[in-house]
């Protein structure tokens, strides 16, 4: 298995290939992503309705998807804080009895694996798909469920990550494995 | 490739914290669904609930330590069985399959409690009964029951770990009914998969465990191979089924390519069934793309409502349970044909010879999971 190309987000940079693509001075996560959108002109406008863990898969995975054929790519991805970021601001939609207003624009990325969905909605993958929540990051954990994915036959490629986000904690490393 | 099997299993739901009760009650046609106020200032909801007052007392029978959620005494009183009946080495897997695991403690907290990290909930009930590995967490919506199989099978085919106790749970919260609500995907009464007159899902809890292994001994009770697996991704809507049933199709097409099994030899499906115009309709597609179409078929959710993470793995122990006992049951509260395509949906309890097996699975973020189970 060979590691091809390798994104990582964190402290408002964007690394691919021990390259910077992208820095920013700003620390707000959602400022710093919206830049980096258009900064990179990546001209998709789904990412704007996007949760923000969902916008820091997005932007890693498209440092190495681009626009190449990825219809025998799989995805497996992890994290540690699942999908709370967003569980914690629909917690507070729901609180109290006066201000009640569940949303579900809001509910849906209430789940961990959505931010998966939508990279599979932009490449049109229609492929394997996993996602885990682990105490930390577990590379080896994740090349192994990888190397089962590719030994069987069921993708050619896979782009696994490490994609945590808690309101302006986050990091993003992403990578893309081949046989 | 390694063989891989499935040994035992338990569940804890409404109609019964083990199998043996569960299964007498399916067959009875009992269901768990019933009106619950789950929202002060809401209207009650038809959802599948645990009794919390038989619960508490089901599990001080069985713990001394009371010390834990209401969802943790589910997950212990599923596992526990288990637990004593397999040993637990230093390769065999925990894997956790949840979607909101401990959601309700973050109700009016200004800061996230430790409890509600799906990890921190593995890693309590790993420590509890002395899993030696770090816990798996599977969190992909609602096909993560199915998938806690798959995530055994292939890291045990992966040499990773010899054996794995798989876990699947979530609770009723009103974090969850006021979501699916706001949808307006919740069912004004008992759900109908598949029926003309659907309209919507009703919402359930359980937990179920199974343990799976690569070294079955000579005299197990009960022996399913786990022959194939696929969960692909519909890139169509996060939140909406695909009209084509592309994920669905491909799951189940990988799942039976890769257990060699044809759609002639399939005896019987556990679908996802949910009870929503749009899944039910996507499910009938895809089968059919299959050409299953005349393959026995049933929900459970008309008996269990839908578990979300331990709905796939709640479902694939009813099947195999029902393979044992040689038994269909019928996909309760169906009446008149509500999809465009034909599908051979069990109406009432039969007598049937089942070896293959197919559940599936599919969910939010366009997940979709399949696999295939042969009795042996």
């Amino acid at each position: 298995m060979k590691k091809t190309d390798i994104c990582t987000i964190e402290n408002s940079k964007i690394i691919l290939n021990e390259q910077i693509i992208f820095e920013s001075t700003t620390e707000n996560f959602s400022d710093f992503a919206k830049e980096a959108y258009k900064t990179l002109e990546l001209n998709y406008p789904k990412f704007h309705k996007m949760d923000n863990l969902s916008k820091l898969a997005f932007l890693a995975s498209e440092m190495i998807l681009k626009n190449d054929d990825h219809s025998k790519t799989g995805l497996v991805f992890a994290n540690k804080s699942s999908s709370l970021d967003t569980d914690f601001k629909y917690q507070e939609s729901i609180n109290s009895q006066e201000n009640y207003f569940p949303s579900p624009a809001v509910f849906v990325y209430t789940l961990p694996n959505i931010c998966v969905g939508e990279i599979s909605i932009k490449h049109k993958m229609q492929t394997e798909n996993a996602f885990f929540v682990l105490d930390e990051f577990d590379e080896e954990f994740l090349n192994s469920y990888a190397a089962q994915i590719l030994q069987s036959g069921k993708a050619e490629k896979v782009l696994c990550g490490w994609v945590e986000l808690y309101q302006e904690s986050y990091k993003a490393f992403v990578y893309l494995l081949t046989t | 490739m390694k063989e891989i099997y499935i040994t035992d299993y338990n569940c804890v739901t409404p109609l019964g914290f083990d199998v043996k009760s569960n299964w007498k009650a399916l067959v009875e046609g009992k269901s768990g669904i019933a009106l619950h106020k789950v929202i002060d200032n809401n209207d009650a909801f038809f959802v599948s609930k645990i009794d919390s007052e038989k619960l508490d007392i089901e599990f001080k029978k069985n713990f001394e330590n009371q010390n834990f959620t209401r969802l943790e005494k589910m997950f212990l009183l599923s596992l526990k069985p288990l637990v004593e009946r397999h040993s637990i080495s230093d390769e065999t897997a925990f894997i956790l399959s949840t979607t909101k695991g401990n959601i309700s403690l973050l109700k009016n907290e200004t800061a996230l409690p430790e409890g509600v990290y799906l990890s921190k909930l593995a890693q309590k009930l790993a420590d509890f009964f002395g899993f030696k590995t770090k816990p798996i967490v599977v969190s992909n919506a609602c096909v993560s029951g199915v998938m806690a199989i798959s995530v055994a099978k292939n890291m045990i085919q992966a040499e990773k770990y010899k054996d794995a106790f798989v876990v699947a749970g979530d609770e009723i919260s009103e974090f969850v009914i006021s979501g699916f609500n706001s949808f307006q995907a919740i069912g004004s009464e008992p759900c109908k998969p598949y029926d003309k007159n659907r309209n919507g899902i009703n919402l359930g809890e359980a937990t179920a465990a199974a343990y799976i292994t690569s070294t079955p001994s000579a005299n197990e009770k009960l022996k399913f191979k786990v022959l194939g697996d696929s969960a692909i991704n519909d890139a169509n809507h996060i939140s909406g089924p695909s009209r084509t049933g592309d994920g669905l199709f491909a799951s189940v097409q990988n799942a039976m390519k890769e257990a060699k099994v044809s759609a002639e030899q399939i005896d019987f499906i556990s679908a996802h069934g949910t009870a929503t115009l749009y899944n039910d309709e996507m499910e009938a597609i895809a089968f059919n793309r299959m050409d299953l179409q005349n393959v026995p078929l049933n929900s459970m959710k008309g008996y269990y409502g839908h578990c979300l993470g331990a709905s796939g793995l709640l479902e694939s122990i009813i099947s195999m349970e029902s393979a044992l006992n040689n038994t269909l049951i019928p996909s309760k509260n169906f009446e008149e044909m509500g999809v465009s395509q034909d599908l051979n949906i069990i109406k009432e309890n039969q007598s049937a010879e089942i070896r293959y097996i197919l559940k599936t699975a599919s969910g939010f973020g366009g997940c979709n999971a399949a696999i295939v189970l042969e009795k042996s």
